[in-house]
């Protein structure tokens, strides 16, 4: 699962999808997710350090990240 | 060292559009409340279950003073009639009873119920299209003040009144047009085509009947003033007219209910806090047409008022949990409450405030709010801004005192627990929520149904 190359994202959460021209707000967390895709990371090891830096249930985050990242698809920002 | 872990939240994205700007818009509303009156919702949840109607005694007492307060430095005879089927659960029939105001009941199950709650029958408006003989005779005993529905029931009541020598005290419904959409005329005699004068002349050649008022019940969720103010115009001139005629003063102008409540209705473009006209406003529509035409000081007649929703809407709050957040096939987020139409009757009706009970972050997004049956029905809201909700998340209703208790449904889930606040913020248990067994209670299972081959 990795960030399309030519998406701009910025640190505070704005995205921006050049062949679509859409733009995005992402809260925190989810710019958070975002740099560590765009890193190539796989979802386990996001799974591992969200859940070690934050207050929530590991099975809580996978759904959301679930949910998160079939929204980027849906918004064709992942590959 | 154990390093505390931050607060989490969901990671969310939202697609940024641009279209023309909405002159009207305003402030995204949704302040946590953490409490009702000054106790915490968590408690409330914790304690009586979820979900869980909760009542503020101080609440309705400020509204029944304020209107009474409103009306009283315009007119000098008025009197308040607490409307049963609004909220007829017995202790907050007991706070309007206690403010002053009389009963007004439209059903024999009703009338029981304010007979029960200790209202003497003289002060007990019987109000709607169906009361039955026994029913009639039992209030003209009572000396309760019968408002006549339709010619049927004048008729039956004067042959009661024969049969059993009785002289009740009476008033007609009368139906009018008075500008507003959708014309009420399916209750009482009509004004303009001369029915509601032929059942008075009909009721003042009866020697058995004792006309004393003059009732009218213009519509629900009324916008107009001026509607009000042709009402009471032509009340007015039906009271002047027997006064010229058969020398009789109307002892009373009945002008019902239908002041809106602060809700939004569907539909509506702007909030019901921007639309909704003022108490005062109602007021003084009502008190310059009677105060103008024309009556002598002590014959002018007592007014009342038999509101309902105004006075106790917004003393009334439905909390409740987030059951699931799920995301639907067209992207849209849906978060299912533990609390439906069943439960909430008025959301057909309202697009309800809904607001969070515990802190959020800065991020907010759009969604479908539902409730917990398994029907496609079961919309709390179609559309509303809200923090990101969690499973687990309490929400808080708003303005839901009116018709709720009233209207809501035994249907796939059990009636809650309704909780009062009093004035010096205790709670008591005002309604206990329903069980299976007493709900079974009522069915019979016939003997040869009661073998069960699947055990």
């Amino acid at each position: 699962m990795k960030l399309k190359k030519n998406i701009a994202t910025s640190e505070e959460g704005f995205i921006f999808n050049p062949s679509t021209g859409d733009s995005f707000s992402v809260n925190p967390i989810g710019t958070e997710i975002l740099a560590l895709l765009k890193k190539d990371k796989p979802l386990d090891e996001i799974i591992e350090i969200m859940c070690e830096k934050y207050d929530v249930d590991r099975s809580i985050f996978e759904k959301d990240l679930d949910d998160f990242t079939s929204q980027l698809k849906e918004y064709t920002i992942l590959d | 060292m154990i390093m505390k872990k931050e607060r989490y939240e969901r990671p969310v994205i939202l697609k940024m559009n641009t279209g023309l700007m909405n002159k009207f818009g305003k402030k995204t509303d949704f302040e946590a409340v953490t409490h009702i009156e000054s106790v915490p919702v968590k408690s409330l949840l914790s304690d009586y279950g979820s979900p869980l109607f909760v009542i503020s005694e101080k609440q309705i007492r400020r509204n029944v003073q304020n209107a009474i307060r409103i009306f009283k430095t315009r007119y000098p005879k008025v009197q308040f009639a607490w409307s049963y089927k609004t909220n007829y659960v017995s202790a907050v029939c007991q706070i309007f009873h206690q403010e002053g105001s009389w009963a007004e009941v439209v059903s024999g199950f009703e009338y029981d119920k304010a007979i029960e709650n200790g209202v003497p029958g003289n002060k007990i408006i019987f109000n709607g299209p169906d009361k039955s003989d026994d029913q009639l005779v039992l209030a003209a005993r009572n000396n309760s003040l019968i408002h006549i529905d339709h010619y049927d029931e004048l008729y039956s009541l004067i042959r009661l009144s024969e049969e059993h020598s009785l002289k009740p005290r009476v008033a007609i419904r009368i139906n009018m047009d008075t500008g507003i959409y959708p014309k009420w005329d399916r209750f009482g005699f009509n004004f303009e085509n001369g029915q509601a004068w032929n059942a008075i002349t009909r009721i003042i050649n009866s020697s058995n009947l004792n006309l004393v008022g003059l009732h009218c019940h213009i519509g629900t969720f009324m916008l107009s003033p001026s509607a009000y103010a042709i009402a009471a115009r032509n009340l007015c001139e039906l009271a002047w007219s027997i006064k010229e005629k058969y020398n009789r003063n109307i002892q009373y102008i009945d002008l019902g209910g239908g002041f809106p409540s602060v809700n939004t209705l569907k539909g509506a473009y702007l909030p019901g806090s921007d639309t909704v006209p003022s108490i005062d406003q109602f007021a003084d529509a009502i008190t310059d047409v009677i105060l103008g035409y024309g009556f002598k000081q002590d014959e002018l007649p007592l007014l009342i008022l038999e509101t309902g929703r105004a006075l106790v809407d917004d003393a009334g709050y439905l909390l409740g949990t987030v059951l699931a957040t799920k995301r639907l096939s067209d992207g849209r987020r849906a978060t299912i409450l533990d609390f439906g139409l069943n439960s909430l009757f008025t959301s057909l009706w309202y697009d309800h405030k809904v607001s969070p009970a515990q802190a959020y972050g800065d991020y907010t997004e759009e969604m479908v709010l539902y409730g917990p049956l398994c029907m496609n029905i079961d919309v709390v809201r179609e559309s509303i801004i809200l923090p990101l909700l969690e499973k687990g998340n309490q929400v808080v209703v708003h303005k839901v005192g009116a018709y709720n208790m009233t209207q809501w449904m035994q249907f796939i889930t059990l009636r809650p627990n309704i909780v009062l606040i009093d004035s010096e913020n205790n709670t008591h248990v005002i309604r206990k929520a329903e069980t299976r067994e007493y709900i079974e209670s009522m069915e019979q299972v016939p003997e040869h149904l009661k073998e069960n081959p699947l055990k």
